[in-house]
């Protein structure tokens, strides 16, 4: 028998065969709902094989190790509550935990509210990019709805849209779309001119589509501006929320987008690299959900002409909703992206 | 680094990730490219002992940036810029600041 775990992170124990029926059944889902290739039957039996192995901990084979790339990079030493500035934090990041790139993250983690510090953001990123080696980017969320009333200018669409109010919720996230757009140009090219390499939009699309359109829109503007910047755009979720419903990037409805057609408009846009995301389903398995992240991400890479990096962590690319994602599920993700889902990075 | 990435500046992590950055390489291209600039075998890249060795002689920054007289931080990246034939945005920075 093999002990696995579900969506949620409880422990279950499953027959190999029944892991390979998740498998399948994961694998099935993502074709169904992205409209994308299966995985062949060896590419399935070798997800079935990770997650069978006995050992705690699984790794790739020797050459088959990816970049990785962080988002809220900072921030994820400053929750554990540990006094010390992002530069040092910086510092452990590439001397201690070989990290392949550096996220400079304020707390606040939104542009919105970034914007108002850009000089001090600028001295952190200054100052890292001195004392540091590696890759370096300034990371933070496009967050659309910090533009909607009571704590921005615009009018709600969330309260709109119940009153039936279509086309008034529309154009309230149009103008929030816009500020946003000046907010992202504004933040991003402050910490570039400091000495950034380039910048994260992390959690891209969390809101709908208006706020993708919104990050594709900065994109292109800062590609046009610094045609040397590194630009990710790390999504939110596997699919964009039609919040809006109509709002379009280069003649294409953003609505109902999965990754492989994401990625497409974001190398458009003039992105450098991809973070393809795939939720985790709480109450299927861990085999379920990793088949079907693995399908999505695959499907992503092969129409791809930039570096995807897949989001493995909580809640996302098959590791359970948590918030200590499990070392044996975040290492069996890790290995299956890299080796079956062929990513660039993660 | 644990089950998948590369190592960093442990290994040449970092030189991988920066012509995925810079120049949107796939990731058998960029360490293609790496290792060409390098003069290793692609196997190398990820060798903590064959990479420390080669860091150390290309003077590029490792982790012990505490001891001896290695480059660290923005001298490394200085290095990194010319062997790896590309443009490092703070490295154009301290250039144009350190400009009479």
């Amino acid at each position: 028998m093999v002990v696995t775990r579900m969506g949620d992170g409880s422990f279950v124990t499953m027959s190999r065969e029944e892991v390979k029926q998740d498998v399948e059944e994961g694998v099935a889902d993502a074709v169904k709902r992205g409209k994308i290739e299966a995985l062949s039957s060896e590419e399935i039996e070798r997800i079935v094989e990770i997650c069978c192995l006995p050992q705690k901990f699984v790794s790739v084979e020797k050459g088959n190790e990816l970049v990785l790339t962080y988002d809220s990079g900072t921030l994820k030493v400053t929750r554990l509550g540990i006094p010390i500035g992002m530069p040092q934090i910086l510092q452990l990041y590439e001397r201690a935990f070989g990290a392949d790139s550096l996220e400079l993250a304020y707390v606040h983690y939104s542009f919105k509210t970034i914007k108002s510090i850009v000089p001090e953001e600028q001295y952190a990123v200054a100052e890292t990019s001195l004392v540091t080696t590696a890759p370096l980017l300034y990371g933070a969320m496009p967050n659309l709805p910090l533009y909607t009333q009571p704590d921005g200018p615009c009018p709600n669409a969330a309260e709109l849209l119940p009153l039936g109010k279509i086309d008034e919720a529309k154009q309230a996230q149009e103008e929030a779309a816009e500020y946003a757009i000046k907010d992202m140009v504004f933040v991003s090219s402050g910490v570039y001119e400091a000495g950034a390499d380039g910048i994260d939009f992390d959690t891209t699309a969390a809101s709908g589509d208006a706020e993708f359109y919104a990050t594709l829109k900065a994109t292109e503007k800062l590609r046009e501006k610094y045609p040397d910047m590194a630009i990710e755009i790390g999504m939110a979720g596997e699919f964009v929320l039609g919040f809006h419903g109509q709002i379009e990037y280069d003649g294409v409805r953003l609505a109902g987008l999965y990754p492989h057609k994401q990625v497409e408009l974001a190398e458009k846009a003039g992105a450098s690299v991809f973070g393809a995301v795939v939720n985790t389903n709480s109450s299927r398995s861990f085999p379920w959900n990793l088949g079907r992240a693995v399908t999505f991400c695959k499907a992503c890479v092969e129409v791809s002409n930039i570096p995807v990096h897949a989001n493995v962590g909580m809640g996302v690319g098959g590791v359970p909703l948590v918030m200590t994602p499990p070392i044996d599920c975040v290492s069996r993700a890790s290995t299956a992206m890299a080796e079956i889902g062929k990513l660039d990075g993660l | 680094m644990h089950a998948s990435g590369m190592g960093g500046i442990r290994t040449a992590g970092d030189l991988v990730a920066r012509m995925q950055l810079s120049r949107k390489m796939r990731l058998k291209e960029a360490k293609e490219y790496v290792a060409e600039k390098l003069k290793v075998s692609v196997d190398d890249l990820v060798d903590e002992v064959a990479m420390n060795e080669l860091r150390k002689d290309l003077d590029i920054g490792d982790v012990y940036a505490g001891m001896g007289e290695q480059s660290r931080g923005i001298e490394a990246k200085f290095r990194i810029a010319e062997l790896l034939d590309i443009d490092i945005n703070s490295v154009q920075r301290f250039l144009r600041k350190t400009k009479w």
